[in-house]
């Protein structure tokens, strides 16, 4: 067991932990990574509930084909990664429109509620292809396999949102959504036929402008909706209750980029603020230390000052088997090229003091070479962020 | 192939953090240098266009920013009222309050909504001619598609009413190929290529929008030509830098280990690229951006980028 300043001793107390921050700072990567090396080093089921991942990642993990099912990844996978593991890591990966197809299933009142929503225009556009519905349908698919308790630890990977913390918010605007007034209003005139539509100047407005079949869809749509509400608050507040619970946890994962570290700044401070538990924070892509090394920044200040100078050593380019003008290029090259990547590592560093509001658990991993596609690399980056 | 500035609107995104804001602000500072009128938008509006050209923050009214160069960023509901005033001429202001909450509420359910409001104001100035080009800083990789398709969509769900009419001439200045294209930015690193190659693919089967141009940002520069790099292997080799240590007074080994650095990361990233030219169609321009070093922000960044898209175009 690890301390409880690091990943492990976090993840190993906690039965969700919820990965978010800016795209492209590898937090699909980081939830499988962590999720692997809990598999990998502890007995007991772990789960990694991701989104959106990379075509390589998803064949990785198992995930090929489309579907919501959770699949055990591989022990083959393991092998090859000369590792046996102690527990068993399962993957799935997020179908929205599957999962809203259940969620109406689950809450609909009678098979012609549930067909009628399942056939409104309105509904499919919604569960198919509208963005922010991933951002509930997420929250509410951990609800749905946490309540399971199938898994010792389930590790999410939040989808990629405009607002980085909508999701957190997405089942209280969902219930907001289906009780507000403006609904009501809405749907009134569809609900009794007994007022006259014409002769109120909102809906003359609305049906000019959107005209009178898609209003009704619109309406159609949440009457239907509204039998299924009670179920549905219900469900949302439960679903943020899980989300504040102690048993869940928040990673925020970045990069020590401009863009990212702000968002990272913003969600710390939003997840403080609503009293959400953030545990830990994950830095991606740091460049080494040695860059740092304020010595060897003066040694290649004069390295590249005097680099024709040191050329003309004598014997020295010979013994390279070179000439002087070629050698001092040489020199100049690698003068210049640490000088340039030192003033990077000194601007990460100065984004890292930055970040002042910090968890008790902050790890880093160096950029990688490739991006990963298989458990051993999964686990090469576990190491290094596990603690 | 219509040269990329010759376009009437451009629409710029990328996964995020590939620098999208960045080489939006850039593209739109060239095409003014060049005595282009340019419109500059930004879409999910953070701010950080007005860095670009450190100036005080974007509103959804123009704003002249340097000379024929204005900016503006996206405010749905504002950009809903303007619409509604002069697309569909409805005369009651009034009405205009209980009408935007409507929009809100039903934009927040109906797919497309939002994003039609967006595109429309967008070719709005095309069609009237207000600019000789429209950059938009658009939404990113994840979102593009549908803020595109928008007018389809919207197609497909409002059978009738004043926006199904509205939808029509949109797709008309969508799908001019001359008049319209989208650019994606990506970085020399796996992912960012599939994820630009697989948005290539879904632009060109769910959008009616061509594609004119990749920027690849953050490209590092070749550190040693071959020979040169033989040499360095050999000083590579501890015993072999021994004179330089001593004549310096210190371990060149940090110095070493970075550039070795430098060099495989490039030889990784130089397969991406090659992976990525070779999947996109030759007749589409890729331009390569420099990594910058040094802060990458405000003005002197707009510059630098701006200049290398410059040399890239061949200007």
């Amino acid at each position: 067991m690890g301390g409880p300043e690091t990943l492990e001793g976090l993840l190993t107390s906690k039965e969700i932990a919820i990965a978010c921050g800016s795209g492209g700072v590898g937090k699909t990567t980081t939830a499988a990574a962590m999720a692997a090396m809990a598999a990998v080093r502890h007995r007991g089921k772990v789960l990694v509930l991701t989104v959106d991942p990379a075509r390589r990642l998803a064949s990785a993990l198992g995930l090929g084909g489309f579907g919501n099912e959770e699949k055990k990844v591989d022990e083959e996978a393991f092998k090859a990664a000369g590792v046996k593991p102690r527990g068993e890591l399962w993957a799935a990966m997020l179908d929205t429109k599957q999962s809203w197809d259940d969620l109406v299933r689950r809450h609909a009142p009678d098979a012609t509620t549930r067909d009628r929503i399942l056939s409104n225009p309105l509904y499919q556009n919604i569960s198919g292809k509208f963005v922010q519905s991933h951002d509930y349908i997420a929250m509410e698919r951990l609800y749905e396999i946490h309540t399971s308790g199938d898994y010792d630890l389930i590790v999410v990977d939040t989808p990629p949102t405009r607002n980085a913390l909508d999701f957190i918010e997405a089942p209280r605007r969902m219930a907001d959504f289906f009780s507000s007034r403006l609904l009501r209003l809405l749907i009134a005139p569809y609900r009794s036929r007994m007022v006259n539509l014409a002769s109120r100047p909102f809906y003359q407005v609305a049906d000019r402008v959107l005209g009178s079949q898609f209003l009704e869809d619109i309406a159609e749509f949440f009457i239907l909706f509204q039998t299924m509400y009670a179920g549905f608050v219900e469900r949302a507040t439960a679903v943020e209750r899980l989300l504040r619970d102690k048993r869940t946890t928040f990673v925020v994962v970045s990069t020590l980029e401009p863009a990212p570290v702000s968002e990272a700044e913003f969600f710390i401070q939003v997840l403080t603020a609503k009293r959400f538990n953030l545990g830990a924070l994950v830095l991606n892509k740091v460049l080494p230390g040695y860059l740092l090394d304020e010595e060897a920044d003066e040694l290649a200040a004069r390295l590249g000052d005097e680099a024709a100078e040191l050329a003309r050593i004598e014997g020295l380019a010979s013994a390279l088997d070179t000439d002087e003008e070629q050698l001092t290029r040489v020199l100049r090259e690698v003068a210049a090229n640490f000088r340039n990547f030192a003033t990077v590592a000194r601007r990460e560093a100065g984004m890292r003091r930055d970040l002042q509001v910090r968890p008790q658990v902050v790890a880093t991993a160096p950029e990688l070479e490739d991006d990963i596609h298989d458990v051993s690399g999964l686990l090469g980056l576990g190491e290094l962020i596990w603690g | 192939m219509v040269d990329l500035l010759d376009r009437r609107l451009l629409f710029v995104t990328g996964k995020g953090g590939v620098g999208k804001t960045t080489i939006s602000a850039a593209l739109a500072w060239l095409a003014a240098e060049r005595g282009k009128k340019t419109l500059v938008c930004e879409v999910d509006a953070k701010g950080d266009l007005a860095d670009f050209y450190e100036t005080a923050p974007t509103r959804f009214e123009e704003r002249e920013v340097a000379p024929r160069l204005w900016a503006m960023s996206m405010d749905t509901e504002a950009s809903l009222k303007q619409y509604l005033s002069l697309q569909l001429k409805i005369p009651l202001v009034a009405r205009i309050g209980p009408l935007a909450q409507m929009f809100n509420f039903v934009a927040s359910a109906a797919p497309g909504v939002r994003e039609i409001v967006t595109i429309g104001k967008l070719c709005w100035e095309v069609r009237e001619r207000h600019y000789d080009l429209v950059v938009v800083d658009a939404s990113a990789a994840g979102h593009i598609v549908g803020q595109l398709a928008a007018p389809q969509a919207i197609n497909q769900l409002v059978q009738v009413g004043l926006v199904r009419q509205q939808t029509g001439w949109m797709l008309d200045i969508l799908g001019d190929a001359a008049t319209t294209g989208l650019v994606i930015v990506a970085t020399p690193a796996e992912m960012p290529v599939n994820e630009t190659l697989e948005l290539i693919d879904r632009v060109r089967d769910e959008t009616n929008v061509v594609l004119a141009g990749v920027v690849v940002n953050r490209v590092l520069p070749e550190l040693f030509g071959r020979a040169e790099e033989e040499v360095f292997e050999r000083l590579e080799r501890p015993e072999s830098r021994e004179p330089l240590e001593k004549r310096l007074g210190g371990s060149l080994a940090p110095l070493v280990e970075a550039a070795r650095l430098t060099v495989t990361t490039r030889r990784s990233r130089a397969e991406h690229l090659e992976h990525l030219r070779a999947e996109v169609d030759p007749a589409v321009p890729m331009l390569y951006m420099p990594y910058l070093f040094f802060r990458a922000t405000g003005l002197r960044a707009t510059h630098q980028i701006a200049d290398a898209l410059s040399a890239e175009l061949g200007y």
